[in-house]
């Protein structure tokens, strides 16, 4: 995709006409801005608690796309590759997680190890080993995605491995279709924990079986919560690997410019692959968290949660941190507030007009450096 | 070239046409194909249909056959699909001379199936396919030899909105739908329109898409509305995602649905309290439903060695086999423009309640409601149109 204001000799609009087109598209979409926010305005003012609910089912969606995005980034940062397959290590890291649960009850290993411990620490450390265990298979996936498919072409015109992303996401969507894989059915996932629901109604309330919140009351769960706060951890220890340690700083060098990196001693294969490890971590992490707040897997479940991450990360910018985080939560809201305010299927048809928005009026995204060209 | 083609297809038809009239009326076995989905995307579907149809056969021939005819099955695999299902229908049509065919299960096989059998005057009888087009062709005109044994997917919507009237009696309904999806449209809005007319209120309807995972932005809305029933007639997919996020909500109305949810994945603990229409129910108590229970058990076993229980597709498949034979008894012949008019004329009590066909060949047939509750699906009641 070229920039917007580019001057290529093939296009043939005189600079007057062109500018005089930028504003009618700039005022077009001033507009179209200003109407959404009056139409949120007047819903928020209509309804407030239901305002409320369908942002915070956004924000939930929102902190699960970062989550996603962050890979994106880090991976296009460093070898301008946008890695296609990695929604589909996303889903790997749900079904690694089903498996642990469903087939080898690993989330209730501390109880059988120890049997004296308490019932909430078991939960805990049983659930983070299922975390853990997805996260590192992820990793090694992506690692071997990287050795296997990407490494040979990174020499080669970079469509060439974009095309191969493509594939790899196809090959692992479809070879984990397969009956002696993952079977293509739709299967329900067994939780490591419970889901606990709060209301928010006269102070903060237990949800129990069989009893309806009081009008007006705004609901939140104990998954809601805990996706919040791991994205936002998440997001923090990946700024500190990048800013303030050795391995971050040969990151920020091999992105800056690989060869002079290698020249000044960088094993830049080695941060390449730790690349692709901490983005398919953080994948492997997100995918056990969606699977527990949508508790039905299929091989299929990481084709629109990865593109949105990667409109997300568009959005903020891609290869920026922060940005394909505040990207995500600005997609979460959007889709969430379209499914509440105009109309559900309408979603994925807005999160897809955001990317061709941002595309058009500044494709280096919210904090995105300008720069020449853009795959 | 084009010439010769020509001469010989209508060569080939002749050919056809006058087997078919020499395989009607004649004595000896009567040829009876069974077009099930063995392999392609539902082979469990196929499994149960061939079993439920053979176990019809078997019966008829250990009475003795239909009017001393032995009746000889003739299986072929259909996929699930059109042209396989069509080259099927072929082989039997042209090469094995049936007059009678049991299948297809998908709708969308059924449909070119069909076309082909009534062009042949060969009898078809669905046991499942649902679609309206299976019996009727574009122009409303019902095509006079095919028919099938299941209630198509608008009759589910009436029943269940009756149901919910006058057993739970939910004045309040909230329907969600997948508005990209044929049955889900066809049954939300027969639901829709059997409710409001019976005095019921829609306070809520909301369209979602078939990949969705996150629901809870049309669950904020049920929520907000209160209503007494939510009408969900998708895949047990869908509702295993919605029941279980709407329990999260705190969202206590019972969810209602229709045949989709019937499967061995259904989250029974999601769905706790909701209710679905569906076909048949092997916990009915009605001894003709036992009797099939026992004997098909008998027959059949899983991996286990354990008796099989038929399912709603095993069921379908036998009331099928058994319309068909009991109609080549009644017209006292194989002649199938006489059986076609033993089967209008029909009025059958099957495992899958008591059959007559209204004038589109559809059957007019009660439903059951199964109720989700305790992990199970149990049988409540059945519901008469």
């Amino acid at each position: 995709m070229q920039k917007a204001n580019s001057s290529q000799p093939f296009m043939p609009a005189t600079r007057k006409s062109g500018a005089r087109l930028a504003w009618i598209g700039r005022g077009f979409l001033l507009a179209l801005a200003l109407l959404v926010l009056i139409v949120l305005i007047r819903s928020f003012f209509d309804n407030p608690q239901l305002f409320a609910q369908i942002a915070i089912s956004g924000l939930q969606l929102g902190f699960v796309y970062a989550l996603i995005a962050l890979g994106y980034t880090m991976v296009y940062g460093i070898v301008k590759l946008i890695n296609f397959a990695h929604g589909d290590v996303f889903m790997a890291g749900a079904f690694v997680s089903f498996f642990a649960v469903s087939h080898f009850q690993l989330h209730r290993w501390p109880a059988a190890v120890f049997p004296g411990l308490p019932p909430i620490l078991v939960t805990i450390i049983g659930s983070l080993t299922v975390i853990l265990l997805s996260m590192v298979v992820c990793a090694l996936m992506a690692v071997t995605i990287e050795r296997v498919a990407y490494k040979p072409l990174r020499n080669a015109p970079r469509i060439a491995a974009l095309i191969t992303a493509i594939g790899v996401s196809f090959f692992l969507e479809y070879f984990g279709a397969l009956n002696f894989v993952f079977s293509p059915r739709f299967i329900p996932y067994q939780r490591p924990f419970g889901v606990v629901t709060w209301y928010i109604y006269d102070g903060i309330h237990l949800v129990t079986e069989g009893h309806a919140p009081p009008q007006g009351a705004i609901t939140f769960s104990n998954i809601a919560i805990i996706i919040m706060v791991v994205s936002i951890l998440m997001q923090l220890s990946l700024q500190f690997l990048v800013r303030r340690t050795r391995i971050g700083k040969a990151m920020r060098a091999t992105a800056f410019d690989k060869q002079a990196a290698q020249l000044m001693g960088i094993n830049v294969d080695r941060i390449i692959s730790v690349t692709f490890a901490i983005g398919a971590a953080f994948a492997g992490l997100g995918g056990v968290l969606y699977a527990i707040a949508y508790p039905s897997i299929n091989t299929l479940l990481g084709v629109l949660p990865g593109l949105k991450a990667f409109v997300a990360a568009v959005l903020g910018g891609i290869g920026s941190i922060p940005g394909a985080f505040i990207g995500a939560l600005i997609m979460g809201q959007a889709e969430s507030l379209t499914a509440g305010y105009i109309s559900t299927p309408m979603r994925d048809a807005i999160a897809f007009t955001i990317l061709i928005i941002v595309l058009l009026v500044r494709p280096t995204g919210i904090f995105g450096e300008p720069e020449k060209e853009k795959v | 070239m084009r010439a010769f083609k020509i001469t010989s297809l209508f060569a080939l038809a002749a050919i056809a046409v006058s087997a078919c009239a020499s395989a009607g009326g004649t004595g000896g076995d009567i040829k009876v194909a069974i077009l099930a989905p063995l392999s392609g995307p539902v082979p469990t579907f196929g499994v149960s249909t061939r079993d439920g149809a053979l176990q019809a056969i078997d019966e008829w021939n250990a009475k003795g056959g239909i009017n001393g005819q032995k009746i000889v099955p003739i299986v072929e695999d259909s996929q699930c699909t059109p042209d396989p299902a069509v080259n099927a229908a072929h082989k039997v049509i042209d090469q094995d001379k049936v007059s009678f065919i049991i299948g297809e299960v998908c709708s969308k096989a059924s449909i070119p199936v069909a076309d082909y059998a009534n062009s042949k005057k060969v009898i078809m009888m669905s046991p499942t396919s649902t679609a309206t087009g299976v019996t009727v062709d574009q122009n409303g005109k019902v095509k006079d030899y095919i028919f099938r044994a299941c209630f198509i997917d608008p009759f589910q919507g009436k029943v269940a909105a009756k149901f919910a009237l006058d057993t739970l009696k939910a004045k309040t309904a909230f329907i969600m739908l997948d508005q990209s999806n044929d049955y889900v449209k066809g049954l939300a809005e027969a639901f829709e329109a059997a409710y409001t007319a019976a005095g019921g209120k829609i306070v809520g309807k909301e369209n979602y898409t078939g990949k969705d995972t996150d629901f809870s932005t049309i669950l904020a809305k049920v929520a907000d509305a209160k209503p007494a029933l939510v009408y969900l007639p998708d895949y047990y997919n869908v509702v295993n995602l919605v029941t279980k996020q709407a329990k999260e909500k705190g969202i206590t109305a019972p969810f209602m649905g229709g045949d989709g949810w019937d499967s061995p994945d259904l989250d029974t603990k999601a769905a706790d309290g909701g209710y679905y229409t569906n076909h048949y129910s092997p916990d009915d108590t009605s001894p003709t439903v036992v009797n099939f229970v026992k004997a098909y058990g008998a027959k059949y076993k899983d991996d286990k060695g354990q008796p099989k229980t038929p399912d709603a597709l095993a069921a379908l498949a036998y009331d099928a086999g058994n319309l068909l034979f009991t109609a080549i008894k009644n017209a006292g012949s194989t002649d199938t423009t006489k059986v076609k008019d033993a089967l209008t004329k029909i009025n059958y009590a099957g495992v899958s309640g008591k059959i007559t066909y209204d004038a589109n060949h559809n059957p007019v047939k009660s439903a059951v409601i199964l109720h989700v509750t305790g992990g199970k699906v149990v049988f409540d009641s059945v519901v008469a149109p």
